[in-house]
């Protein structure tokens, strides 16, 4: 050590107001929890990589899962979340636009920008509503045995997926429903799948153009489809009708799937929410003036740093969700 | 910081002009990479699905090492780590890759454990 250290050097570097970083207070804050942030979603991410690679051979097929766009009825995987992650992408455009015009003290720019980046942000949550909905309320409808496997049917001869209202009979059948007032403990009873199973059961039998196909994926990638006999087999242990998917029942496949899309989009999702709401705050703090009067933007940088982070966190949930 | 922009990306490959300039020019490579992702995701192309890769599907390589560049252009261009000082950029990227990659190693590992357990065990569970 150097006892030899003048007194004006030592108040340079411990005096205080020095910035190692070249950073202000507040960026580092946000850096620090934008840090923890993406070890929680990381977290959240290995854990379903972990219950992926543990039911390898049963997992669902994203591009069988998510088919759907709005406003148009067939098959097309992908397009939709392909168009909420530009939409995504491009309002962090917009919110790196707002930053630029900030440090360049364009107030009317930083409004315009801020506004499109909100909007971007909304139609993104918007998205994912619906696509929640969509995943929700199911597509085709599925049998669950007593394992909790899921079969979902086929049309042999086009090779499509059957609904079950394609083949399901209706059988006629008195139900007595269990009531409040017999039960100490019963409040009501949940939604009823729109078949029971015997009626999944019978229509089956007597349609000899659907098959069954397992959960289990095949050498190609794809599910293993059954012959007519090895489905009446395995239509046995039919246990559930299962229609959509929740935290219990997922149609698609292992619920796991289904708790872990709720889970992470869910989480993702409400990231987005407060982005957008703290975008409306600081927008209107713009349009008020306090960053002029403070004479800098860069409450919109730290802003923009956490929109930026929830744009990065959608394309790693993109990849392993809907990629991969 | 605040003022001085570094415009230049791909390693000097490409220089704008300007800082805006270079904002749509990044948005136009991240377009450009999610497309392909998307195009492969569609196609699905047997070539890279029935091809291996250190145990793991050729295809899915692509996709991860995709995502990486995209995760790279966007914290280093949009939420410009590339104008931070590089203490400040190697503290803010090396602590969570470090972590994660530590997590994803033990977790893996651990379910391809209990994936041949379920496999190999005498325990019946797919019915």
């Amino acid at each position: 050590m150097n006892s030899t250290v003048t007194t004006d050097t030592k108040e340079a570097v411990w005096g205080g107001g020095n910035k190692p970083l070249n950073a202000s207070y507040g960026k580092l804050m946000m850096w620090f929890f934008l840090v923890s942030d993406a070890i929680t979603f990381s977290g959240f991410i290995a854990s379903y990589g972990f219950s992926r690679f543990k039911f390898i051979e049963t997992w669902p097929i994203a591009d069988e899962v998510f088919t759907h766009v709005p406003f148009f009825h067939g098959n097309y995987p992908m397009y939709y979340v392909a168009f909420m992650t530009f939409v995504l992408i491009m309002s962090s455009v917009t919110m790196v636009l707002a930053v630029d015009a900030g440090h360049k003290m364009q107030k009317n720019k930083v409004i315009w920008y801020m506004f499109a980046t909100i909007l971007g942000g909304a139609v993104f949550v918007g998205s994912q509503a619906w696509e929640w909905d969509t995943f929700i309320k199911g597509s085709h409808g599925a049998i669950e045995t007593k394992g909790g496997r899921i079969l979902q049917f086929v049309k042999a001869d086009t090779g499509e997926r059957a609904s079950l209202a394609d083949f399901a009979q209706t059988i006629p059948s008195e139900r007595h429903e269990h009531e409040n007032k017999n039960g100490l403990w019963f409040f009501s009873e949940g939604t009823l799948p729109s078949f029971t199973v015997n009626e999944v059961t019978r229509g089956f039998k007597a349609n000899p153009n659907i098959l069954i196909r397992t959960e289990t994926i095949t050498e190609d990638g794809e599910k293993t489809l059954l012959n007519r006999e090895e489905s009446l087999d395995k239509l046995k242990n039919a246990k559930y009708v299962v229609e959509g998917a929740n935290l219990i029942h997922n149609e698609y496949g292992s619920r796991l799937f289904a708790d872990f899309f709720f889970f992470i989009t869910g989480f993702h999702g409400f990231h987005v929410f407060s982005g957008v709401l703290i975008n409306i705050i600081i927008f209107f703090n713009v349009i008020l003036g306090t960053y002029e009067r403070r004479g800098h933007y860069e409450m919109v940088e730290k802003v923009g740093l956490y929109w930026h982070f929830v744009d990065l966190v959608w394309v790693f949930v993109f990849t392993f969700f809907y990629l991969v | 910081m605040a003022h001085e922009h570094k415009l230049e990306i791909f390693r000097g490959l490409l220089k704008f002009k300007s800082n805006i300039t270079k904002i749509w020019g990044v948005l136009i490579f991240l377009s450009l990479i999610t497309a392909v992702e998307v195009a492969l995701g569609i196609a699905k192309p047997k070539a890279l699905t029935s091809s291996y890769f250190i145990g793991m599907k050729v295809i899915n390589w692509i996709f991860i090492i995709l995502t990486l560049v995209k995760a790279y252009y966007i914290a280093w261009d949009f939420m410009h780590l590339r104008d931070e000082k590089s203490s400040l950029r190697r503290t803010i990227i090396w602590t969570p890759i470090f972590l994660v990659l530590y997590l994803v190693f033990i977790l893996l590992f651990e379910a391809d454990y209990i994936y041949n357990i379920f496999k190999d065990g005498f325990v019946k569970w797919n019915f």
